[in-house]
C-alpha cells in the first residue's frame, strides 16, 4: 500500500510526521532544558541557611524566610476568604438556584472573573483594597485582591464534584426528614471534599506563580512578618515570585533569583501532582458512579 | 411543635439567603471592577482628548511638556501578540496532534505531563529565563547592541501560550468521531493525510477555541514581557525596545502621580476592553462547539 503512493506524496507524508515529532521533541527539551538550567544556576546557593535568614546588611546575610512567611500568610489568609465564598457559590448554583437566566448571569461573571489578567486585579486591588478600604499595602490587600482572582477556580471545582453527586443522595435525606440545610451539611458537601481540594491546591498554585497582582497590593518589602500583625493594615510584604522579580530586574541579583526560581519551580510541580491525583480521584468516583 | 417548625423554616430560609448573597457577589465583583476602572480610567481620556490618547504615537508621560499617546502600547501588545500566536500556534498544533494520534500512548502521556508542568511554572519564571537567556541569544544572533526587544518578547510569550494551545487543541482533536477517520483510510489517504486533512480540520472550532485562549493569554501578560521587551514606549519594530499596554501600568504605577496616574488608569481600561472582547468571541466559540 505505502509503496503504491506516488513519491510527492510520500515526502509530503516525511515531511508532516518529521514536524510533527520535532514540535514534540521541542516541548520536552524545552522542559528538561528550563528544569536543567535553573538547578544549575540556582541550586548552588541553595542552603538552609538561605531559606531561614532574613536579608541584612548588617549579619551580611541574604536570606528569603519573609518572602517564605509571606507567601503561607497569603495563601492562608486568600483561602480562609475564599473557600466560604466559592463554595457557597457553588452550592447555590447547584443545588438552590431555580433561576436558569440568572445562573447564566452568574456563570458569564466567573468566566469573566477567570479572563481577567493579573496585572488588572492588581490595579482594581490597588483601587479598591489599598485606597478605597484604607488598607494601605499590606499583605492583608494582596490577599483580598488573590481572593477574587482565585474565586472562580473554587467555584468551578467545587460544582464539578457537587455534580458528581447522585440526587437519590439528596433524595434519601430529604424523605428521612432532613431540612434542606442538614441535607447539604452531611450529604452534599462531604461528597464533595475532593473537588474542594482540589480547587485549593489550583488556587494555591495560581497564588504561589502570582507576582503582578501582588506587587502594587500586597508591596515589595522584605522585613519578617510575625504571624500575630500579619493580617493587619499597613503590613506589606513580598511573597517569592514578587521577591524573584525585583532581585532579578531591580537589583540584577540572578543568583538569588535562580534560587527562588528553583524553589518555586519545585513547588508548582509538587503542586501540579498532587491536583493530578485529586483530580483522578474526583475522576474515579465519577467512572464508578456511571 | 409547631414552634420548632418555625424556628427549622427560619433557619432554612437563613442559610438559603446566605448562599444567595454568594451567588449575587461574584456579579457583585465584576461590577465592582469595572465601575472602577471606569471612573478612574474616563477622566484622564476625557483631558488628554480621545483623539490625542488613542492616536499620538507619542508617550512622555514625565516631559516638562507631557504627551499621553498610547499608540505605541495598543500596537506593541497588538504585534507581540501576533507574533506569539504565528510562532507558537503551529508548534502547538504539531505537538497536539503528536499527543492526540501520532505518538504511543505511554510517549502520549509522558509529553502532556511536560505540557501541564510547563504550564505551572509561573510567569517571572519564565521572564527570569527569557532575560538571561533568550535577550543575550538575540543580541548575538542579529548583532543588535541591546537584545530586549519585541523579538524576544514574542518567543518568551509564544512559549507561555504553548501549554494552553496545546492541552485545548489536543482534547479537540482527539474529540473528532474515529468515523471520519476510518472513511478517509477506507478511501486510500494515509495516516499523516488524514491527520491533517481530515481530522484537524473536523477539529477547526476546537483549535480556533485554544487560539483566542492563548491571545487571551499573550495578551494580558505583564512580569515577563517586562522583564524581556526593553520597557521603552517606541512605536513597535521587530528590534525595537517596545512596553505592551500591560508593562506600560505596571512600569509608570509605582512613582506617577496626577494626570499621568489617572492616564494609566485609563490605559488598564484599555486593556480591560480588550480582554471583555476577547473572553466574548470565547464564550462564543465553546458555546458554538457545545452545540
Amino acid at each position: 500500500m505505502e509503496d503504491k503512493i506516488s513519491e510527492k506524496r510520500k515526502f509530503k507524508n516525511m515531511l508532516l510526521n518529521t514536524l510533527v515529532y520535532l514540535c514534540a521533541g521541542i516541548i520536552v527539551l524545552m522542559l528538561t532544558g528550563i528544569i536543567g538550567y535553573i538547578f544549575y544556576r540556582g541550586l548552588p546557593k541553595l542552603s538552609l541557611d538561605f531559606l531561614t535568614s532574613a536579608p541584612s546588611l548588617l549579619n551580611d546575610t541574604v536570606g528569603i524566610l519573609p518572602n517564605i512567611l509571606n507567601t503561607i500568610y497569603i495563601i492562608l489568609m486568600t483561602l480562609v476568604i475564599v473557600l466560604p465564598l466559592g463554595i457557597g457559590t457553588a452550592i447555590y448554583l447547584n443545588e438552590y438556584a431555580e433561576n436558569k437566566k440568572l445562573v447564566g448571569v452568574i456563570e458569564l461573571a466567573t468566566e469573566t472573573l477567570s479572563g481577567i489578567p493579573s496585572i488588572i486585579y492588581g490595579l482594581v486591588g490597588m483601587l479598591i483594597f489599598v485606597q478605597f478600604c484604607s488598607l494601605g499595602t499590606s499583605l492583608v490587600a494582596g490577599a483580598l485582591t488573590l481572593v477574587i482572582m482565585t474565586l472562580p477556580t473554587i467555584i468551578r471545582t467545587t460544582q464539578e464534584s457537587l455534580r458528581t453527586i447522585p440526587n437519590s443522595y439528596r433524595e434519601g435525606s430529604l424523605a428521612l426528614g432532613a431540612g434542606k440545610w442538614h441535607m447539604i451539611r452531611t450529604v452534599v458537601l462531604p461528597n464533595a471534599v475532593d473537588g474542594i481540594v482540589t480547587g485549593c491546591i489550583l488556587s494555591v498554585g495560581r497564588i504561589v506563580g502570582e507576582s503582578a497582582a501582588l506587587m502594587f497590593t500586597a508591596g515589595m518589602a522584605n522585613n519578617i512578618v510575625y504571624l500575630f500583625e500579619s493580617f493587619l493594615p499597613e503590613k506589606a510584604g513580598s511573597t517569592l515570585s514578587v521577591a524573584l522579580y525585583m532581585y532579578a530586574k531591580e537589583r540584577g541579583e540572578f543568583e538569588i533569583a535562580f534560587t527562588i526560581a528553583l524553589i518555586l519551580m519545585l513547588l508548582t510541580f509538587i503542586i501540579n501532582i498532587s491536583a493530578k491525583f485529586a483530580g483522578r480521584a474526583l475522576r474515579k468516583r465519577k467512572e464508578n458512579d456511571d | 411543635m409547631k414552634s420548632i417548625k418555625n424556628k427549622v423554616h427560619a433557619g432554612e430560609k437563613a442559610v438559603k439567603l446566605i448562599f444567595t448573597s454568594c451567588g449575587f457577589l461574584i456579579i457583585g465583583f465584576v461590577i465592582l471592577i469595572t465601575v472602577f476602572l471606569l471612573i478612574n480610567g474616563i477622566p484622564a481620556i476625557r483631558e488628554i482628548g480621545f483623539q490625542d490618547f488613542f492616536f499620538n504615537s507619542k508617550w512622555a508621560s514625565t516631559a516638562a511638556d507631557p504627551s499621553y499617546g498610547i499608540l505605541p502600547f495598543i500596537m506593541s501588545s497588538v504585534y507581540g501578540t501576533l507574533g506569539a500566536v504565528i510562532v507558537g500556534v503551529p508548534i502547538g498544533i504539531m505537538c497536539a496532534v503528536f499527543i492526540a494520534k501520532t505518538a504511543p500512548p505511554k510517549v502520549a502521556k509522558a509529553v502532556s505531563t511536560a505540557v501541564d508542568l510547563l504550564a505551572g511554572i509561573p510567569s517571572v519564571v519564565y521572564g527570569l529565563l527569557g532575560m538571561i537567556i533568550i535577550v543575550p541569544f538575540v543580541r548575538e544572533l542579529f548583532h543588535l547592541p541591546d537584545g530586549a526587544n519585541l523579538f524576544s518578547a514574542i518567543l518568551v510569550l509564544a512559549v507561555m501560550i504553548l501549554p494552553s494551545v496545546i492541552s485545548v487543541s489536543s482534547t479537540a482533536i482527539s474529540a473528532v468521531p474515529k468515523e471520519y477517520e476510518e472513511a478517509s483510510l477506507a478511501l486510500g489517504a494515509t495516516k499523516t493525510e488524514t491527520i491533517f486533512k481530515v481530522t484537524v480540520p473536523a477539529a477547526k472550532s476546537g483549535i480556533v477555541t485554544a487560539v483566542v485562549l492563548g491571545i487571551g493569554r499573550a495578551i494580558g501578560e505583564a512580569m515577563a514581557v517586562m522583564m524581556v521587551a526593553g520597557n521603552v514606549a517606541n512605536m513597535p519594530g521587530l528590534f525595537k525596545s517596545v512596553r505592551f499596554l500591560t508593562t506600560a501600568v505596571a512600569s509608570e504605577m509605582s512613582y506617577s502621580a496626577g494626570l499621568q496616574r489617572q492616564a494609566l488608569f485609563s490605559i488598564a481600561l484599555v486593556l480591560f476592553i480588550f480582554i471583555t472582547a476577547i473572553n466574548f468571541i470565547l464564550n462564543v466559540t465553546v458555546k458554538r462547539n457545545k452545540e
